[in-house]
């Protein structure tokens, strides 16, 4: 009797200690965002909905890198490279056998192996040397895809054949649906794996090595297991914009491409999907508002370099003013707090 | 064997460049602990001041001062109203923080000159001497090994026999005892930074001729091998740093001699690779292990 009672109490007093407020599950999530794609591709015109479409390829890849560097504390620069890996491994898969679903999957399979190369290495590196291998493996890929010409066409890259949508489906509006498809269930899939056990996991390693591998918890294995996923939701990612461009070439994923993904995990908050989900946004809104007033100053190298700009002031004044993004960021914190 | 001998000296031009750009990682390293990701970028934009100084006034050398003076300049100036205000409490927010430097600056010089290649003059010819029927080294070789040498002995003498070289070295070892003792850390961090651009405006100067042109991305490459060649010798080291260059060089040229120019990038992952997994800490570091 009293063991039942005393159980209850500690029960009582341990959900309030350590259960926050209940959100809904992930998987409504997805479905809102799911009816609200379907509804816009509806709706919106051809353009639109191809920018819509690469909001979504940019959400696949920011969604894994932000579990990667805002849970595990893995900066990596080199999501870009990853990003080609897919798209290369889509672009020859489909070619040879036009079929969609494979090719998806042959890309995130080979996305994944590269993955487990990389994280391997990367669990026994730290903060800047980290960077620096990843930043390595971001510059190289000009120079594999020239060296082996004959499979990767060097820098004038590959085109892909893809069946035309079915039914009387815009192509523009294929793309998306593609595209947000990719991105719900990758983001459903992270976020999932984020609350339960493996979250924790990533989380205390991020935080203390030592501490968390006194609990038990396996550091390296995390660590891998947190890039090999973050890799395939590059792969994925890559694969999609291969469908966008419906071509790949070095050219797309330039070095400038990993620090982009950086600046949109950061600005959003490092670790949060929704801050994923906002710096998809940027990365696709801002150089497009970049663009209309290039063209309206009239000069052409304003264009594409003024989005360059506006990202590196935006990271730099992130984290000098809000290391943990602009979600962070409250009125009342920012009264409250005099630096 | 020509052939070998050639590549041999172009490798150690190549890598007294690289040596000269990983001092100036290796500068900022010792002295913040920060791995300054901008300094590629920072070096090309002291090479297009340069480019514009020239282009005015007809004087390769006036240009090459403008380029070191800018370099220190835009070293303090970083180091004043950027880093200094970074949190250090994880080693990702200098990185991070060094990469937006890298979007600003290739984003302003892509607005001021345009994304296109640029050709630059040298201050002497390039193509190599004859000595013996062999084509050995060139005017310009002999240019980059007299600036790379100057600065390796300006640097050694600074640090080891000049009261400046000890505060800084003590700003960079003991903070807190230093700030006690009266020096000024601050001054000596900024300093350390102004150093290390300027070095690094230098090395720029030196690699853009051999490279294709002047262009806001010129340095991308570069300072994938100078990060190498800096953790080749272990980033707390200057000598390792010199000798990690000329390893880099002679590795890069013999790849691109023997292979094809196109591998030589893979060449520098893979030794990067090979030496991080094996040897994290560099070929001369004296300390065990190093988390951050």
């Amino acid at each position: 009797m009293t063991d039942v009672r005393e159980k209850r109490a500690t029960e009582a007093v341990q959900s309030k200690a350590f259960k926050r407020k209940k959100t809904p599950h992930p998987i409504w999530y997805a479905v809102a965002g799911a009816v609200l794609v379907a509804a816009l591709t509806h709706y919106l015109p051809p353009f639109r909905n191809y920018q819509l479409a690469t909001v979504g390829a940019y959400f696949t890849v920011t969604a894994g890198l932000t579990v990667l560097t805002g849970l595990n504390g893995q900066l990596s620069l080199g999501h870009g490279a990853l990003m080609a890996t897919g798209a290369y491994t889509f672009a020859l898969a489909q070619n040879r056998w036009l079929a969609l679903p494979l090719s998806f999957a042959a890309a995130l399979l080979v996305t994944t192996l590269a993955g487990v190369v990389i994280g391997l290495a990367a669990a026994r590196l730290r903060g800047p040397y980290l960077a620096g291998l990843t930043l390595a493996v971001a510059v190289v890929v000009p120079s594999v895809t020239s060296t082996f010409d004959d499979t990767f066409n060097s820098d004038m890259g590959l085109s892909i054949a893809l069946d035309p949508p079915p039914g009387a489906v815009a192509m523009e509006q294929w793309q998306a649906w593609l595209c947000w498809t990719g991105a719900l269930i990758t983001a459903l899939l992270l976020a999932v794996l984020v609350r339960g056990r493996f979250g924790r996991d990533l989380r205390a390693v991020r935080d203390d090595e030592t501490a968390a591998r006194l609990a038990g918890v396996h550091v390296a294995r995390t660590q891998v297991l947190a890039f090999v996923v973050s890799a395939a939701c590059a792969g994925l990612s890559g694969a999609l914009f291969a469908v966008l461009a419906q071509s790949v070439s070095p050219g797309a994923f330039p070095l400038t491409l990993s620090l982009f993904l950086v600046m949109a995990i950061v600005i959003g908050g490092l670790g949060r999907l929704a801050g994923a989900l906002c710096g998809a946004v940027l990365l696709v809104a801002l150089p497009a508002l970049a663009q209309t007033a290039g063209e309206r100053s009239g000069s052409q190298r304003l264009e594409g370099n003024l989005a360059l700009v506006i990202f590196g002031v935006v990271l730099v004044v992130v984290m000098l003013a809000a290391p943990g993004g602009l979600a962070s960021l409250r009125l009342s914190t920012i009264f409250r707090r005099k630096r | 064997m020509d052939r070998f001998f050639y590549l041999t000296f172009d490798g150690l031009s190549r890598g007294a460049v690289y040596a000269a750009f990983a001092l100036a990682l290796v500068l900022i390293w010792r002295a913040a602990r920060i791995v300054n990701f901008a300094q590629g970028a920072m070096a090309v934009a002291a090479v297009y001041v340069a480019y514009s100084v020239t282009g005015a006034t007809g004087s390769y050398w006036l240009g090459f001062a403008a380029a070191l003076v800018f370099g220190l300049l835009l070293g303090i100036a970083v180091e004043k109203a950027v880093m200094r205000f970074v949190d250090h409490s994880s080693p990702l927010n200098g990185v991070v923080v060094a990469l937006g430097l890298v979007l600003i600056t290739q984003g302003v010089l892509g607005m001021v000159y345009g994304n296109e290649y640029r050709p630059v003059t040298t201050p002497f010819r390039r193509d190599a001497f004859d000595v013996g029927g062999i084509a050995l080294l060139s005017r310009y070789d002999v240019f980059v090994f007299a600036a790379v040498g100057a600065v390796v002995v300006a640097l050694t003498l600074l640090f080891t026999r000049t009261a400046a070289g000890l505060r800084m070295r003590a700003a960079a070892f003991a903070p807190d005892v230093s700030r006690l003792l009266g020096v000024p850390v601050g001054g000596m961090l900024t300093l350390g930074w102004a150093l290390a651009a300027a070095v690094g405006s230098l090395a720029g100067m030196l690699v853009v001729p051999t490279e294709l042109g002047l262009h806001p991305t010129a340095m991308d490459v570069v300072f994938v091998s100078a990060f190498t060649a800096a953790v080749v010798g272990g980033l707390d080291s200057p000598i390792g740093a010199v000798t990690g260059g000329l390893i880099v060089g002679l590795l890069l040229s013999y790849v691109s001699g023997y292979l094809g120019a196109t591998v030589a990038p893979m060449a520098v992952l893979l030794l990067l690779v090979v030496v991080l997994l094996g040897r994290p800490g560099g070929l001369f570091s004296s300390s065990k292990a190093r988390l951050a």
